[in-house]
């Protein structure tokens, strides 16, 4: 039984090397190390699903698509296919029609220096819901941007701040690192403290400037939970499109496994009825 | 009866039947290790009916092939079913064919009179490579087409010749719609050459007979009717026990397809619900677990002379030297019951290898991890896979070997 002891342990340690490398395998997109914030998403809420439709419709079709679903597909949160046609449908489209922006290319390339994404598979890109609502929460004013708005979540972001009416403008309060041979060295809050510690200490030393947080300056038409809920809902239509089947998939998962389940141990029973005289 | 009289005046089907199944003699000491030959058949069945389904609506066309594939996931009546039992199917084929190969390692199967069996095996496991490598080019994302780029200019590295092949594989200077489209053909060929390779398999086995835990030649212990005394019927005895193992392996199988198809990027990767655009290169571009250890022995190799064709040469090499095995092995006895701890811990180190070898194909090279790059231990990790087999004929002989049971043990 010595092999039967060492096999085991093999199988053990394999299964715990593999276990301990799982988290480390899963994709990390986008090249920042921002936090994400919990968009608090639950797919069983139709309301916020089709919510965040409208807003997608309103707010983003312009210049995004979500080209691989129907705008049919929301009559499975509910929606009846003339209310679709009356609140989601602006041109005298079908219901059967792709959602496809008025966008073409060519310009997007020209106006935002490449292409805008399609949003249907963003959600399964990105790792998530909460990608998008931290995105969605991130921008902020900064002039020197082409279109005046930064992200804190995609620095440089190419998307001009859309929701800006709702959220209201919002500023950046920054923080200052200073670093030697790219290692951080001190932090300060107010930038002559930084500048004049970093002429002290010597040209290895860099200053660097991050976003420490965001402040409303000018207020939207929204209180800050009310655009938080507008985000979400957004967040929640996009991971919703990304798989719409995903709750199906589940549902039907669990009687597939209670099938398999009484057919694997009726077949253990005649495995053993079978094998009675084999020793 | 008449009917099967009929037939079998015309077709050896009570023959056959008989011969494969009904008066085959198996071992009655198979374990948990022999499940998964089985298995793997059934994997290979659900790939081949998941994927004709597939190829219904699938269109082999760099325009049409990513909006496609999300038509069947959408649109398409269960689309998503068929389509996830066969992203999953592929991981689970190698899954279950890493296993029953590693089977074949621990009880000697690989040696004589099974070499052929081994060797038709190792076939297997090379066309199943390239099927799979075909296969991800299809759906057209990101990884798809990236993966794929950096897979055929490996063989652009092959000195002289190597530009033109690489042309000829793709049909073009990139990857494009010539490539996707000629990787869907013989995508769908191959699975049927598979098939017809496992029946080869089964009948070089049924020839020989099947090897065991114990490593110990049943025919060599037979009863007065020539029937081996160890031997049961392969039906009903392992047709019903092998029932058993699939009803457990599809509640594992069935767990990741409708609660984690894409097993947090191991089985899908996030990158491929990006269509593929030849203009944006990935931050990182790793091949999909199985194919990870011998791409990260392709990157543990630096290249020379300004060529990668060293770490290509390598990697080749780590599969190839599998077809020497039988020959590599001077054990007195087969099954590492027998066998004395020189070779516990040689095939310990090797499994160990493996997956790390695994882990590192798919991180960047330039990880640092404690405190030493990546590629530096997939060197340390490269070598020690080689020396498994090239020590092999020296410690296997060294190796003290405790005495074979006469018969086979419960
Ligand atoms: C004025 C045009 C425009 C509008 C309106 C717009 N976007 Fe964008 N969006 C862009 C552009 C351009 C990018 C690409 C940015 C880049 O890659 O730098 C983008 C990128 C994104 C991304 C990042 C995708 C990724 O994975 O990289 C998300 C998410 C997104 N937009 C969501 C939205 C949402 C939600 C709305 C509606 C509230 C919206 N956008 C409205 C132009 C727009
Ligand atoms: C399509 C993939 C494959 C299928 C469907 C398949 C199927 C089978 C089946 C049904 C058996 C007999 C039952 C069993 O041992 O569990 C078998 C035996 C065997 N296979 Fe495979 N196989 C595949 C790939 C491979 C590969 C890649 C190898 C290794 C290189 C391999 C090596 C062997 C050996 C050595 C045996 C004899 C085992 C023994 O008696 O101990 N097979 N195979």
């Amino acid at each position: 039984m010595n092999q039967k002891k060492l096999l085991n342990r093999l199988f053990a340690y394999t299964a715990a090397i593999l276990c301990y490398l799982m988290p480390a395998i899963g994709y990390t997109a986008g090249g920042s190390n921002v936090p994400l914030l919990n968009a608090q998403v639950n797919l069983d809420n139709q309301a916020a699903i089709q919510h965040g439709a409208k807003y997608f419709v309103n707010y983003c079709m312009g210049c995004h698509a979500a080209e691989y679903i129907r705008y049919q597909l929301l009559e499975n949160t509910g929606l009846t296919s003339q209310q679709i046609k009356d609140n989601l449908i602006f041109d005298n489209g079908k219901v059967s029609d792709l959602m496809k922006t008025a966008l073409p290319q060519q310009d997007a390339v020209t106006w935002f220096s490449g292409p805008v994404p399609d949003l249907t598979l963003t959600a399964r890109i990105r790792g998530g819901a909460d990608w998008i609502y931290t995105y969605l929460k991130g921008f902020y004013t900064d002039p020197g941007r082409p279109l005046g708005a930064n992200n804190t979540l995609y620095p440089n972001v190419g998307m001009p701040n859309v929701l800006w009416s709702l959220e209201g403008i919002k500023s950046p309060v920054y923080r200052y690192q200073v670093k030697h041979q790219g290692v951080l060295e001190r932090e300060f809050t107010d930038e002559a403290t930084a500048v004049a510690y970093v002429e002290q200490q010597g040209s290895e030393y860099k200053l660097e400037k991050v976003v420490d947080h965001l402040v409303v300056t000018q207020p939207g038409s929204l209180s800050e939970a009310e655009f938080d809920q507008v985000a979400r809902d957004i967040s929640a239509f996009l991971d919703y499109i990304a798989e719409p089947m995903k709750q199906e998939r589940q549902q039907l998962g669990w009687w597939v496994l209670l099938f398999l389940s009484v057919f694997s141990t009726l077949a253990y029973f005649m495995k053993k009825a079978w094998w009675e005289d084999i020793h | 009866m008449s009917l099967i009289n009929w037939v079998d005046r015309r077709f050896p089907a009570t023959k056959v039947w008989n011969e494969h199944l009904a008066e085959y003699y198996a071992p009655k000491n198979f374990n948990f290790w022999y499940f998964f030959g089985s298995l793997a058949l059934l994997v290979l069945v659900n790939q081949i009916v998941t994927g004709v389904w597939l190829a219904m609506a699938y269109k082999p066309s760099a325009a049409e092939a990513f909006a496609s594939v999300e038509y069947i996931m959408r649109d398409m009546d269960y689309g998503w079913l068929i389509r996830y039992l066969h992203s999953t199917g592929a991981s689970a084929f190698f899954v279950v064919v890493y296993l029953h190969m590693f089977r074949g390692l621990i009880y000697g199967s690989y040696r004589e009179p099974r070499e052929l069996v081994w060797i038709i095996g190792l076939v297997i496991y090379l066309i199943m490579m390239a099927t799979a490598f075909f296969g991800y080019l299809l759906p057209w994302g990101q990884m798809s087409y990236w993966g794929a780029q950096v897979i055929v200019n490996l063989f652009a590295a092959v000195p002289f010749v190597g530009e033109d092949l690489s042309v000829w594989i793709r049909g073009d200077y990139v990857i494009s719609d010539a490539t996707l489209n000629r990787f869907f053909a013989l995508h769908f060929l191959l699975p049927f050459v598979l098939a017809a390779l496992v029946f080869i398999h089964i009948v070089a086995l049924h020839k020989v007979g099947s090897n065991n835990p114990d490593g110990i030649e049943i025919k060599q212990n037979k009863d007065e009717q020539g029937i081996p005394k160890d031997g049961i019927r392969f039906h009903p005895y392992y047709t019903v026990k092998d029932t058993v193992g699939v009803g457990v392996f599809l509640i594992f199988f069935t767990a990741v397809v409708f609660f984690w198809p894409d097993v947090g990027g191991l089985f899908l990767e996030a990158p491929n619900f990006e269509p593929a655009n030849p203009l944006k290169t990935p931050e990182h571009i790793a091949p999909v677990w199985y194919f990870t250890p011998f791409y990260a022995m392709l990157r543990a190799i630096p290249p020379m002379f300004g060529s990668q064709f060293p770490g290509v040469l390598v990697m080749f090499a780590s599969i190839l030297i599998l077809f020497a095995l039988p020959w590599l092995d001077r054990s007195p006895v087969k099954s590492i019951r027998y066998k004395g701890g020189i070779f516990k811990f040689a095939i310990t180190l090797f499994a160990i290898s493996f997956v790390i070898l695994g882990y590192l194909g798919m991180i960047p090279s330039t990880r640092v991890i404690l405190g030493l790059e990546a590629s530096f231990w997939a060197q340390i990790f490269t070598g020690l896979y080689f020396l498994f087999f090239i020590l092999m004929p020296w410690y296997s002989r060294l190796n003290q070997a405790q005495p074979v049971p006469e018969r086979v043990t419960a």
